[in-house]
């Protein structure tokens, strides 16, 4: 077991900026609890009793990964705010996430396709991130890739069964594809935080991540008999999320989640 | 007040034999891999190194203060539960014997992990043994079953659905 360094003793500097850090760990931390949050509006609703478990239990997954980045992301801020703190009681323009995670759940076929781009994006970030010279994000990061390969072949199985499944699941998951796909090119735009953390050893660069989540997503969309919309005009790509710039949806869903812990914050039960 | 002297890390891990999992309540925390280690200072304060099954797990919490519970009415009042997430926690850790209690339990124990390549979309994976009749004809229902750390299965043979502990 390791023993905490004395007080005296020199603590290096992280290789990144602080910073750059902590914008890094909002981003991941809050893809994850925005979108945790989405598939938890399911509890209750799911299609058939083994989906409403599977998508509970793919939420619990997301909100626990979101506590560990939020958790180190309030360390790294050294503010005083912990993962509570960061979830909820900052406002719709502090949060980090992109646009895909944020839109309504809509029907299962959109909830399943947004649900397959984030798992393969995740896939291959986490992947990359594991291998990274960060050792707490790495750890973090090993940490939820185990579980996500479990939520990559859920999504994926039911993109199959609903593209290769009957006229009405094949169009809807068709539509749900047609409308999230301009939600995709957000989740490889890089700007200075991501170079930040690629130029610290952290993670590796956009290109390297969009590569293998093609392939992926266009191995599966192939086999569910699905297409992919032919280009998306740059002007309609949806971008800001990163830099708090959210669509009306972020807002209204943060009101729902905040609103228990302001009424009553720091309540215990 | 009981004066006691310390506790030595033996001491420590034999009082954590008797902290049972509270999801799986067959195994004790050390027995599922949970406790990664036990450190005990000069002055007798204990350090218990826990890490999650699932990030999300909400037992972990439970777990922590039964932890703090069973030292302390074992006379150490002056613990304390700390949390790694290195190395990742993996159901390979769960010894032959503890399979063994899962199995009995009615529950079929973790099978081998699969490779750790980027995806493996379609299950490739041995079927489960069926914990109430032993048969192989079972079928996995869903990856996602009562608790994160299982899956929900269906045996052919005897037509029963059982829970199957994931490999992860």
């Amino acid at each position: 077991m390791t023993t905490p360094a004395p007080a005296s003793s020199i603590v290096p500097p992280p290789r990144e900026a602080p910073d750059a850090l902590f914008e890094y760990l909002l981003r991941l931390g809050d893809d994850r609890l925005v979108l945790g949050q989405r598939l938890a509006e399911w509890c209750g609703h799911g299609p058939i009793l083994e989906e409403d478990i599977a998508i509970s239990n793919i939420a619990l997954d997301l909100l626990g990964q979101a506590t560990m980045f939020l958790r180190y992301a309030g360390e790294v801020e050294g503010k005083g705010r912990d993962e509570d703190g960061l979830a909820y009681f900052r406002e719709a323009v502090d949060f980090r996430n992109c646009h895909l995670v944020e839109l309504p759940k809509g029907d299962f076929a959109f909830t399943i396709a947004r649900q397959f781009f984030f798992d393969a994006y995740a896939l291959v970030l986490l992947d990359a991130l594991a291998r990274g010279s960060n050792a707490e994000l790495a750890a973090i990061a090993a940490k939820a890739l185990k579980e996500v390969r479990y939520h990559v072949r859920h999504s994926a199985e039911w993109m199959l069964k609903l593209g290769d499944g009957t006229d009405e699941s094949h169009r809807r998951v068709q539509r749900a594809v047609d409308d999230l796909w301009r939600f995709t090119s957000e989740l490889f735009a890089a700007d200075e935080i991501d170079r930040a953390m690629v130029d610290a050893g952290v993670v590796l660069d956009a290109t390297a991540l969009q590569e293998p989540w093609e392939t992926l997503v266009h191995d599966v969309i192939g086999r569910a008999t699905l297409t992919l919309p032919n280009s998306t005009p740059r002007a309609a790509s949806a971008r800001g999320g990163r830099t708090g710039q959210h669509t009306e949806h972020l807002g209204h869903m943060l009101a729902e989640m905040q609103i228990v812990a302001r009424s009553h914050p720091g309540a215990t039960w | 007040m009981v004066i006691r002297a310390l506790p030595t890390r033996e001491d420590v891990l034999a009082i954590l034999d008797g902290v049972m999992d509270p999801e799986v309540p067959v195994l004790s925390v050390r027995e599922l891999g949970i406790v990664r280690d036990v450190d005990v200072d000069a002055e007798g304060r204990v350090t218990v190194v826990v890490t999650p099954t699932y990030s999300g797990c909400p037992a972990i919490r439970v777990i922590e203060a039964d932890i703090v519970a069973a030292l302390a009415s074992a006379g150490y009042a002056e613990s304390r539960v700390r949390t790694t997430y290195a190395p990742a926690w993996t159901t390979d850790w769960i010894s032959p014997a503890s399979r063994a209690k899962l199995k009995a339990y009615g529950i079929a124990p973790p099978g081998k992990l699969e490779s750790d390549g980027l995806v493996q979309l379609m299950r490739a994976r041995a079927a489960a043994q069926c914990p109430y009749c032993d048969s192989y004809e079972t079928e996995v229902r869903s990856e996602f079953g009562s608790t994160a750390c299982k899956s929900v299965c269906w045996c052919r043979a005897c037509r029963q659905p059982f829970e199957e502990f994931k490999a992860i």
